[in-house]
């Protein structure tokens, strides 16, 4: 009877607000639009029992999702944002690298106050820190008053509003979730294996290669992940720093339900948003399993 | 090998240079008397003052304050007995399902779990207000929450509890008085993580708050959007200030309680 009870009420929690709105998201995806509130009419009456569920299938149309595939502007969006997701990782890999590295080789008694430093950004609100490079990369920002100051530049450059301005965004934001993995991963590694591979005569650099980064695969893996996959779906970053030239889907769901109200396709969106998170989260979850295999 | 190298120390430097300059800039520019933000023209307190007067923010801030405090509670106990199901309820029906919709939120792009939330409580016919978010809010959070504590969960040595069961305990006192205590740390970090996530959303807020109710982060975002403002420089600086005195106090308690329980510990061993 306990059991039961600590089973069911979070389980009903899950079902009745996690599940089912996801359900009638995929619903709403398969409805036509109408100019009424709500804006859609549905396709599936289930109150009218079986003969409704045999109209729905029988009328059951893809239009939203072929509508998808005809405007220029979604597959766009999709394909932009998966760019924009793939180098905004690569580019924090290699600031996050270094900085787990110097980390994971600072003496013993740094290590805790070095990683409260990396964690309290996380803590603070997402919103300012993506605010706070606004005043910093405008075209009368700080960036390029000091730019222009050291004489480096004579005209100022425009980063914000630019898909350099998400890059940089991107980074900023989701450092933690790149530097923790890799540090936890070279922290566990044995340093006797760089010294014997030094005394059998290896150069620095090429220990690096060799031992160093094949050792912290899986903690660069797991970041990349971390990284990746919220990216793709982001809408406050390529909002805030990207403009108008900045194409991400999150931002294209966004509008098309508070600005466009078309809420079917806005469901379509999401669906095909989900479908192609699936492949980055199932080769993140066989990532972990692994290393949890290799460690237990 | 543990040494600084002067790679290691410059990588350091620039990337902490890189995580805090931001902010440490957008810290020193509330203090600017002028209205051109990216213009200083001598320290003034002045935006601190018109924020206090702002009602808008400061009920947004109370309605924040209220959704946090209520789902990071909600989500606390839920994640808890979801994280006690995931790790001892062993087999029944329907836990892949279960396990999934625990860890699907996690990885959840925001506009697609405001969407979906937005159309439920339409399609029920839920007023959207401060209710809709805690309902929302409470329902990623509890996700957070049991995996926290699960990860707790599963290095706890369960003899302690059936020592307690053997010397007649009942279930819920085992629990009350030996599970609890253990995993506490596990719970409060849970809470924590809850409630600055709660504090922290814009996306799911956005969509499932009807025109009744705004949250800070929204108040924050339709500001925003036309550009920087001294304002919001001053309420940023508040929060960030409030964040890190939260961050500095646990990470003082945590240290002191591992330290304790670890005496404790050793204590037990020797006698």
């Amino acid at each position: 009877m306990r059991r039961a009870t600590l089973i069911l009420l979070p389980y009903l929690w899950l079902l009745a607000l996690f599940l089912v709105p996801f359900v009638i998201v995929l619903k709403i995806s398969l409805s036509d639009i109408e100019l009424a509130i709500p804006p859609y009419t549905p396709t599936l009456d289930l109150s009218e029992g079986w003969k409704g569920l045999r109209d729905f299938f029988a009328g059951l149309d893809f239009e939203n999702f072929v509508f998808l595939t005809t405007d220029d502007l979604y597959w766009k969006a999709y394909l932009s944002s998966l760019q924009i997701a793939s180098i905004a990782t690569l580019c924090t890999l290699l600031v996050g690298y270094p900085i787990a590295y110097g980390m994971a080789n600072a003496p013993d008694h740094w290590r805790p106050t070095l990683m409260m430093l990396v964690i309290l950004p996380f803590w603070t609100s997402f919103l300012i820190r993506v605010y706070s490079w606004m005043g910093i990369l405008s075209t009368e920002g700080y960036l390029n008053q000091l730019l222009l100051s050291l004489g480096l530049i004579s005209e100022p450059l425009t980063i914000l509003n630019t898909p350099v301005a998400v890059y940089i965004g991107i980074v900023y934001t989701y450092l933690p979730f790149m530097i923790l993995p890799i540090y936890s991963a070279l922290e566990r590694m044995d340093g006797s294996l760089l010294e014997a591979a030094e005394d059998l005569g290896c150069s620095r650099i090429k220990a690096f290669w060799l031992i160093t980064i094949p050792l912290s695969k899986t903690g660069i893996i797991a970041g990349c992940f971390l990284v990746f996959i919220p990216t793709i779906g982001e809408f406050v970053i390529p909002s805030l720093l990207g403009g108008s030239q900045t194409l991400m889907i999150g931002k294209v769901l966004w509008e098309e339900f508070f600005n466009n109200r078309d809420w079917p396709v806005a469901s379509a969106v999401a669906v095909v948003l989900l479908l192609i998170l699936i492949i980055p989260i199932v080769l993140f979850q066989r990532n972990e399993q692994k290393q949890r295999e290799a460690e237990g | 090998m543990r040494r600084l190298t002067w790679f290691n120390a410059t990588s350091l430097t620039l990337g902490f240079a890189f995580l805090y300059l931001p902010m440490i800039i957008l810290i020193v520019y509330s203090f600017n008397e002028s209205k051109l933000v990216t213009v200083w023209a001598g320290f003034s307190t002045k935006w601190y003052g018109t924020l206090i007067q702002n009602e808008a923010f400061l009920d947004a801030a109370w309605v924040t304050i209220q959704v946090a405090v209520v789902s990071s509670t909600i989500a606390t106990v839920l994640g808890t007995m979801a994280a006690l199901v995931l790790v001892r309820a062993g087999r029944f029906y329907g836990r892949t399902l279960f396990s999934g919709m625990i860890y699907a939120p996690l990885v959840m792009p925001e506009v697609i779990t405001g969407l979906s939330l937005l159309l439920l409580f339409i399609g029920i016919g839920l007023d959207r207000g401060i209710f809709t978010i805690i309902l929302a809010h409470t329902t990623f959070s509890m996700c957070f929450v049991s995996v926290v504590v699960s990860s707790r969960l599963v290095t706890f040595d369960r003899s302690l509890e059936e020592a307690a069961l053997d010397l007649g305990c009942s279930h819920f006192d085992a629990f009350r008085l030996v599970t609890l205590p253990i995993i506490a740390p596990a719970v409060i970090s849970g809470w924590l993580l809850a409630f600055t996530l709660s504090l922290d959303d814009l996306v799911i807020a956005s969509f499932t708050a009807g025109p009744s109710a705004t949250t800070l982060p929204i108040k924050i975002w339709s500001s925003i959007r036309l550009g920087v403002s001294p304002e919001i420089n001053a309420l940023s600086t508040i929060m960030i200030a409030i964040v890190a005195v939260g961050v500095i106090t646990a990470s003082l308690i945590t240290k002191r309680a591992s330290l304790r329980q670890q005496a404790d510990e050793r204590a037990a061993v020797h006698a």
